[in-house]
Order: structure tokens, then sequence, then C-alpha cells
């Protein structure tokens, strides 16, 4: 059972990391030196540092993206705008504190989380308890979210100008790593810690295949639910925090603007059905850094402003026809065809080779 | 019961909401009469720090202490603004003005106007209708800030002129006319362009950084950002600043912004930055200037009009600019927003 339970999760990474191996080569072609680093200022510089400084707020976004679409079979769309509001509490809080301490930071980013949070809990008590679609539900804050972040900066886009943030949103001093990369990979394994530790994974995924039968084996899709729009709630804060850090002042209207839709994309990258159920965290943080490669990929082979729209529309088609269970059955009974053709002796292998691809297509239903 | 408090509930909710209703006509009734009727139909100060500033002008300058009896409607749904407009010329106002959020679709208000005898300014953004249908229109014109900004660049009198161009939003206003100025440069052979990206519709600061990392690990020399708004300028010199490369006064890179919020022009005071173009949301007294001279006996002006808007560069900013013209929250004297 647990090899089968491996493959599965391993046919699920595999198309995510071949796109992402795809469009290394690409760049590798264009020059070799892409993987080069130096020390620049005391922090490594390359084309590597910024993909993972570029795509740390959306990994954590699809982080959280991920949980809620497991569990309550849609998608949040209006985490930027959550991050809008959260990053304003943020702001607002470490201004009001007066002094800009670590300490005041800690205290302020807790505030985001709270906020974060209380938007998780409206999000999450709408899509749980007065089962509203999570799309239309959270269609509200998306519509009316950057309107409350605006009221929250007092109608200005307050200026974060001072040496602690800009390390947080840069480098710490004798740190060689860029602090965001640093904060997600610790966001990552205290996400890694709470899967491995909690039964959150098994529940959110039995709510996600059948609500009924999780309530039968006395989960309460409810609480769960609403528990994975709460933790959404603090990815977004701890992703507005990243951001408004780095662009070291708050613009309500642009912070973070049109995140969510590469936040589903990045799950979807990942190989998790859109429709709930199973789950991959891995799948989807490595979908992340692959939007991240390619805009920047796009922009490396110098294409036209005017196209690199359509040409990231177009690949991304292309990727999600390949993935798409239709063109992944059909590939693997052309492979069983050519390897029966082959060898007869090896059908029987070959069945059960295929059977990898199969599984998950199966579990996403 | 429970039906019976329900019901009371929404009695109540509904006398709520019609009670500044009322209150609001009875006031309009005792103070007209002496006074300029306006309707303004605008975009939601929440659209930008530009509209921010734009929407607190209005209220400023078209106030009951400069004669004013005026009402402002600020929705980015071109038919809430159609509908508001035409809410206006029912009422009566003596002038009508509009930012629209929409180019087309106005033909039969601004006709209806006309006939109401209702003089239409548009301020900020144009509409695509004949000249005909309004009075004049009070505009930014950004092909003389792109000039301006391109005039200032090749003055600096550098050896060589290697720009990076960051647009906007794609085929916006702002996008074309800023460019144009620098595409002709090029065309010229005055400078060549080493890398053309854009931040997006929403003028990415994010996007503005890619595009100047993309050149800088492709080993590109350059020696010029123009960046098309300041947010994006802003993404850009974070680019330079990890890359350990100069800019600003004495530094290698020239950054040139657009748009004169505070914070760039604290960055340009600093020597953080080089240059800075205005792009003014302030058009409010000088409709009100026209109105007046008009009772005054003077005819109104037609047809398009630019407005005047300046350039600082480290030599010429002053903390008056700064405080007059700039717009967002200003950091305060010596900060430098990276």
């Amino acid at each position: 059972m647990s090899t089968v339970k491996t493959k599965a999760r391993g046919s699920h990474l595999f198309l995510p990391l071949s796109v992402l191996a795809i469009l290394i080569v690409i760049n590798l072609i264009k020059g070799a030196d892409y993987f080069s680093m130096t020390i620049i200022n005391g922090a490594l510089y390359g084309n590597v540092p910024n993909i993972l400084f570029g795509a740390s707020e959306l990994v954590i976004l699809a982080i959280g993206m991920t949980l809620v679409t497991a569990s309550s079979r849609g998608q949040d769309i209006s985490v930027g705008v959550a991050a809008a509001i959260t990053s304003a509490v943020f702001v607002q809080v470490l201004q009001g504190a007066g002094d800009i301490t670590w300490w005041t930071i800690a205290a302020s980013f807790l505030a985001s989380c709270a906020a974060g949070m209380l938007i998780g809990a409206f999000n999450g008590s709408l899509v749980a308890v007065f089962k509203v679609q999570p799309m239309v539900a959270t269609l509200i804050l998306f519509t009316a979210g950057r309107s409350i972040a605006f009221m929250i900066d007092g109608k200005l886009s307050p200026v974060l100008a001072n040496d602690l943030t800009s390390q947080l949103g840069g480098v710490i001093p004798g740190v060689p790593i860029q602090t965001p990369i640093i904060l997600t990979v610790v966001f990552i394994a205290l996400f890694a810690a709470l899967l491995k530790t909690t039964n959150l994974r098994l529940y959110a995924e039995s709510v996600g295949i059948n609500e009924k039968a999780a309530r039968l084996n006395g989960i309460d899709p409810t609480r769960i639910k609403f528990l994975t729009y709460m933790i959404l709630g603090v990815c977004s804060a701890v992703a507005g925090f990243i951001a408004v850090t780095k662009a070291g002042r708050h613009d309500s209207v642009n912070l973070l603007k049109f995140v969510e839709m590469d936040a589903i994309l990045a799950v979807a990258i990942g190989g998790n059905a859109l429709s709930g159920g199973k789950f991959s965290v891995t799948g989807s943080i490595i979908g992340a850094y692959t939007i991240e490669v390619l805009s920047r990929t796009l922009l490396r082979l110098e294409i036209g402003t005017e196209t690199i729209k359509a040409f990231k529309a177009v690949f991304i088609i292309i990727l999600m026809v390949v993935a798409s269970p239709v063109v992944r059955e059909y590939a693997s009974k052309a492979l069983r065809r050519v390897r029966a053709g082959a060898d007869d002796c090896a059908v029987a292998e070959a069945d059960t080779a295929a059977s990898g691809p199969d599984a998950p297509a199966k579990m996403e239903v | 019961m429970k039906k019976l408090l329900k019901i009371s509930m929404l009695c109540a909710l509904v006398l709520l909401m019609l009670t500044p209703a009322a209150f609001a006509v009875g006031d309009k009734e005792t103070a007209t009469s002496s006074l300029i009727k306006v309707g303004i139909v605008n975009l939601p100060p929440e659209e930008s720090g530009y509209r921010q500033a734009n929407v607190e002008d209005m209220n400023k300058v078209f106030s009951a202490a400069n004669g004013y009896d005026a009402k402002q409607t600020n929705t980015g749904d071109n038919s809430e603004q159609i509908a508001a407009a035409q809410g206006y010329i029912r009422d009566g106002v003596d002038y009508l003005l509009i930012s629209a959020a929409n180019a087309s679709g106005w033909d039969n208000v601004l006709k209806s106007a006309k006939s109401a005898g209702v003089t239409v300014f548009l301020f900020d953004r144009l509409i695509q209708t004949d000249a005909s249908n309004f009075q004049a229109a009070l505009v930014s014109d950004m092909a003389t800030e792109g000039n301006t900004a391109v005039n200032w660049l090749l003055a600096q009198k550098l050896p060589e002129y290697k720009v990076i161009l960051i647009r906007g939003q794609l085929g916006s206003a702002a996008e074309q006319g800023r460019s144009a100025a620098v595409l002709k440069a090029r065309d010229s052979g005055k400078l060549t362009i080493v890398a053309d990206g854009t931040g997006g519709d929403s003028w990415s600061l994010e996007e503005a950084r890619k595009v100047v990392e993309a050149a800088i690990t492709s080993g590109k020399d350059f020696n010029v950002i123009y960046a098309e708004n300041d947010g994006m300028a802003q993404g850009a010199v974070q680019a330079l600043d990890a890359a350990g490369i100069t800019h600003g006064k004495g530094g290698k890179v020239k950054v040139i912004g657009f748009d004169f919020n505070r914070f760039a022009l604290r960055n340009v005071q600093a020597g953080y930055w080089d240059c800075n173009i205005q792009c003014s949301p302030r058009q409010a007294a000088e409709i009100s200037r026209w109105i007046k001279a008009k009772a005054a006996g003077t005819a109104l002006p037609t047809g398009i009009v630019f407005q005047k808007e300046i350039f600082v560069d480290t030599a010429s900013i002053t903390d008056d600019i700064i405080a007059n013209l700039g717009l967002n929250a200003d950091p305060g004297k010596g900060v430098i927003t990276k």
C-alpha cells in the first residue's frame, strides 16, 4: 500500500517538475550562466535567489490555497485583497506603536495575523456554515476589500521607511540570503510540521472527498472547512507582511494585485484537483516557483511587451492540456501498446508501470 | 412574534436609509439661492493616490465657502456614472464636471446636458465624442510629460544613453504619451533602448523589478531607468540596490519617475533618484477660475486645455513643491523610501 501511495504522489510531482525542468533548459540554452551566483553587498545574487525572492508571497498563498481547495472544493479569490488588508493593519499598528523595534514589528505582525484570521473566519463561516460557494463567498471581499484597506490606510499610502523593515524586505547584515527567502523557508517548515504532527491532512482530504462519509466517521466538515479558511487567512497575513516590507510602503490599490489567480494556477500546476480531495502541498510550491520562473523566462527571452501575456497564456494552456486526464490516459495507453509490441514478455510489467499515472486521475474524482 | 420583530426591524432599516436623503433635500432647498450649482461625476478615491488627491481637491475648491453648491458622485462604473450625470442634469445644475470611467457611451448624456443648458467640463480624462458636446476639457498632457523627461535626460550630456524603458498599462493614455517621447528619441538615434518591459495593468512594482533583474542577470549594460510611474521606479531601484549598481546623484544609473508622489520627491531630494515629472490631479482650481471669470464676463475656454505641469531634479526640488504639489503620505525630510 505504501509503495502505491508514494508512486501516486510521485507522479503528481512529475508534471510540475518536468515543466520546471523544461523552463530551466530553455534558460540554459539562452545563457549557460543561468545558475551563476555572486555575492553582492553580503548577499547571494543571481537568477536563483531572484526567483526565490520574487515568488515568496505566491508560494505562501499557494500553500494555504491548496488546503482550502482540498477541504471546500473551491477557491478563495480574496487572498490578495486579504493580504492588502492585513498589511494595512500591520503598518497602522507599527506606526501607532511609535518606536520601531524588532518587538513592535513582531507585535504588529501578530496583529496582522489576527486580522488575517478574522478575514478567514468571515470567509470560512460563509463557506462552511452558510454553504455559500467559495468563489461567491470570497467575491465579497475581492470586490470590497481594497476599499477597506484604503480606509485603514487613512486614505493615503503610508511609507514604511526604516532600517528594520527594509532589512526584512531585503537583507539583514551578516546573513547571506535575502530575508523573504528565509521567511518563506521557515513558513514552509512550520507548515510541514503542522501537517506531520496533526491529522489536518487526513481530515481536510476526507471532507473534500466525501463530506457525508467524513461526518459519519466523526469528522465535523464545518469545523474543518472553517479551520482551513482560518489557516489561509494567516497565510495571507504572512504574504502581506512580506509584500509590504519588500515594497517599503503600503499601496492598498496595487499590493499583490491579481495574485489570487496565480495562487490558484500554482495549485493546479502542482497536480492538485481544483475539485478538492487529495492534495500535494509540495506540488503547489513547485507550481508557484514554476509560475515565477515562467514569467522571468519570458522576460529573459525578451519577448515583446505586447505579446508577453499571450505567450504566458499559451504556455499554460499547453501545460493544462498535457496534464488533463484525457491526454494522460491516452499517453499511458499508447505507451502500453508500444511496449506490448516491443516485448510480449514485458506486458505484465508495463501494466503495473502504467497504473502509476492512472492512479492520481482516479483519486482526483 | 419572530415575524413581527423581523418586519419592524426591516421598517427601522428603511426609515434609517430614508432619513439622510430627507435631510439632504431639506438642506438643498434652504441654501441654493445664490450659490453656483455644480455636479461632479468622478472615479472613486480608492482607485489610486492620484484620484484621492483629485477627489479631495474637488471637494475643497467647490465648497460652499467658495460660492458653490456642489455634489460629487464617485464610482468606477460607467453606467452608474452616466446615471449620476443624468440625475444632475434633472436637478438643474449650472455646471457638470465629468471624469469618465470609460471613454465611450456618453453621447446621449452630453447632448441632453446641452439641450438643458448645462455647461459640461471634462477633467483628467477625455471622452470620445464630438468636441461640440462639451465646453472644455482640462487634462494632463502625457506627451509633454514624456518630452519633458526625455529633454531633461538629454540635457544631462551623458556620453551615451542606454535606457531601460518600463511602461505602464499598455494602451493607457499615460503609457502611450510617456513612451512616445522615448521611442521618438530612439528613432532619431539619441538613445538606445536596452530593455523594453512593462509593469502590467497594475503598474506593478514587482513586475518592474523583474524587468530590471532580467536585464541585469543577462549582463546588459544600461545607465537610465525610465519608469512611467513612481511605484515602478521604486521597484526598478530595488533591483539596482540588490545588484549593487549605483544610481541617483553621482551614481551610474539615472532614475526617472512620474506622478509626484511625495515619497518619490523625497527620494529625488535625497539624491537617491534623479528626476520626477508631475502629473497633476488638481484641476479644480483652474475650472473654478473659468467659472468665476465667466460670471465676470470673460468667455469660457473651448476644446482640450492642457494643465501646466512641472518636473524636478535633485537641483530644483524644494520642500514647498513636495508639500504643495506632491501626492500621498510624506515620509519626511531626508527619509529614503527604498
